[in-house]
């Protein structure tokens, strides 16, 4: 077993960034699925005005680049608009950690995923249109 | 702090088995093979291993092939016996679904590429295969019954003499991988009927890249390694002399202790498993218990966590273990040992295991219980699968 991971997965998996909960978010979000091994929970605080994401916090069950994909998002769309949000894509969450083994870059595609849900929660709860997703192969 | 916890994945060589080895490396490297006296020492030395691990087993030393691993040992036995059986018109191999992939590959390839017909006995909750459902599953095309001794992942101990006493009546030549079992319990091939036996010398403090078969008088599986007439002409390539010897070393240290080891590894076993269930809410120990389970095997799932960050974790903390999550893997699939007991995929996903040994004290274990019911609660805490099971059981 090779754990050749990046010092920044490393430092995002045992320090992880905005891990919890918030009360009463204004959007939640959920990808993944227990018997793959990875799940993830997104929330989100947004200011009805300005669109911004001002708060995001995780949950994830999943293996160390779970935690670091989400850990790492959160960081990424914290203070962006909605639009902006939407916009980030995994391989820009696995960038921003140096890279993923192959094998794990279903786990940034998870975050992304996430994130998605999150935003359309949001958006449903808020009379906009949903944004159709694709979705990745597991 | 470091703790090696994984001596099932491998063992250090001990120094008095390097010692043995040394000399037969630029003193003494004459090809066994070969007519003039030097080469003498050679054949004198691995004649002297075969008895070493012909009298830890039972068996005479006629029975004793040296191979370069366990899984060769395994691929030879079923693919040799299955090659051979044949002729005879028998195809059909029975083994079990928590086998090591040695096995289970073996099995897969045989069934793919020779046409073999291959029964995979199920295992109960605990890891025990049913001494009947192998008599059930036999028939007049039957060729080979491959039952391993203990499971790697879990330590269960199958019921081997039963299995080897009905094969025995039966007529059907019976198999069984003792790569881990025969670092850890007395085997007596004779009392419990076993016609094939499958060892490896790294798991029981030898070095790597040298394993066994023991052949009972009689077994003649197709070669599998072919070439000189080595092994009695049984397994081609110039002797690993230095491995071997290294093997017989080890095996005859392993049996004068090993009633000793069984001891104490079964208290420190039982220590780590009672206080990781007294810390550790909601912790299921994988396997049986007891005399039934290996005496260095702890395996356990924590729901709500991962293994493979439970490993990360505890290597931050000079911990060495292992985990049957498929995250720890290069597939994504879970341990397929814990879904044959029946686990959830999550919980196999978050399965722990500690597998100790010489390298082990009692302070270490203090040292592991001190640290990792903090860890898991922490993991927990980030889980949302934590947060559902507690839901689930009206506890948040």
């Amino acid at each position: 077993m090779a754990l050749d991971y990046s010092q920044k997965v490393m430092d995002h998996f045992i320090n992880p960034r905005n891990v919890g909960e918030i009360q009463n978010p204004d959007g939640v979000g959920e990808a993944g699925n227990p018997k793959c091994g990875d799940i993830m929970k997104i929330y989100l605080k947004v200011n009805d005005d300005t669109k911004i994401i001002e708060d995001v916090k995780f949950k994830t069950f999943g293996c160390a680049s779970a935690i670091a994909s989400s850990s790492m998002a959160t960081e990424l769309i914290k203070g962006k608009t909605i639009e902006e949000a939407w916009d980030l894509t995994n391989a820009a969450v696995a960038e921003a950690l140096d890279g993923l083994p192959p094998i794990k870059m279903h786990c940034s595609v998870l975050a992304e995923e996430a994130i998605h849900e999150a935003l359309n929660d949001y958006r449903k709860k808020h009379g906009m249109k949903i944004i159709p997703v694709e979705h990745h192969e597991e | 702090m470091f703790v090696y916890m994984d001596h099932t994945a491998t063992t250090p060589t001990s120094p008095e088995v390097l010692n043995a080895m040394m000399p037969y490396f630029s003193e003494n490297f004459g090809n066994p093979s070969s007519v003039y006296s030097f080469s003498r020492k050679s054949r004198a030395a691995i004649e002297k291993a075969r008895a070493q691990v012909a009298n830890a087993l039972n068996a005479d030393t006629s029975e004793i092939y040296f191979t370069g691993s366990g899984t060769e040992a395994d691929n030879w036995a079923l693919k040799g016996t299955l090659e051979k059986a044949k002729i005879a018109g028998k195809n059909h191999l029975i083994t079990t679904k928590i086998e090591h992939h040695a096995i289970l590959h073996t099995a897969e390839y045989l069934h793919k590429v020779e046409g073999v017909d291959v029964t995979y006995l199920p295992v109960d909750s605990e890891g025990f295969v049913k001494v009947e459902d192998v008599e059930n599953a036999i028939t007049d095309k039957t060729a080979l019954v491959s039952v391993m001794f203990a499971n790697n992942e879990v330590g269960t101990i199958e019921p081997i003499a039963e299995i080897g006493a009905l094969c025995r009546a039966k007529k059907i030549p019976f198999h069984t991988d003792a790569v881990q079992a025969a670092a850890h319990l007395n085997i007596d091939v004779k009392a419990m009927n076993i016609d094939m036996l499958s060892m490896s010398a790294h798991k029981m403090y030898g070095p790597k890249g040298v394993g066994a078969l023991f052949l009972r008088k009689g077994m003649r599986p197709e070669n599998f390694v072919h070439g000189g007439a080595q092994e009695k002409g049984h397994r081609a390539s110039t002797e690993n002399i230095a491995g071997i010897v290294g093997f017989g070393e080890a095996m005859e240290i392993l049996k004068s202790r090993l009633d000793d080891d069984l001891k104490i590894n079964s208290a420190r076993r039982d220590k780590l498993i009672s206080g990781i269930l007294a810390k550790i809410p909601h912790a299921k120990l994988n396997g049986a218990t007891g005399d039934k389970r290996l005496p260095n095997n702890i395996n356990f799932s924590f729901i709500g966590v991962e293994g493979e960050t439970l490993l990360l974790d505890l290597d931050a903390k000079g911990i060495s273990a292992s985990t049957g999550s498929a995250c720890s893997s290069e597939s994504l699939d879970p341990s397929h040992v814990l879904l044959a007991l029946g686990l959830k995929h999550e919980m196999a996903h978050g399965s722990l295991r500690f597998t100790i040994g010489r390298l082990t004290d009692d302070s270490q274990i203090d040292y592991v219980l001190d640290v990792l019911p903090e860890i898991v609660s922490r993991r927990r805490e980030m889980s949302p699968l934590w947060e559902d099971y507690l839901k689930s059981k009206g506890e948040k």
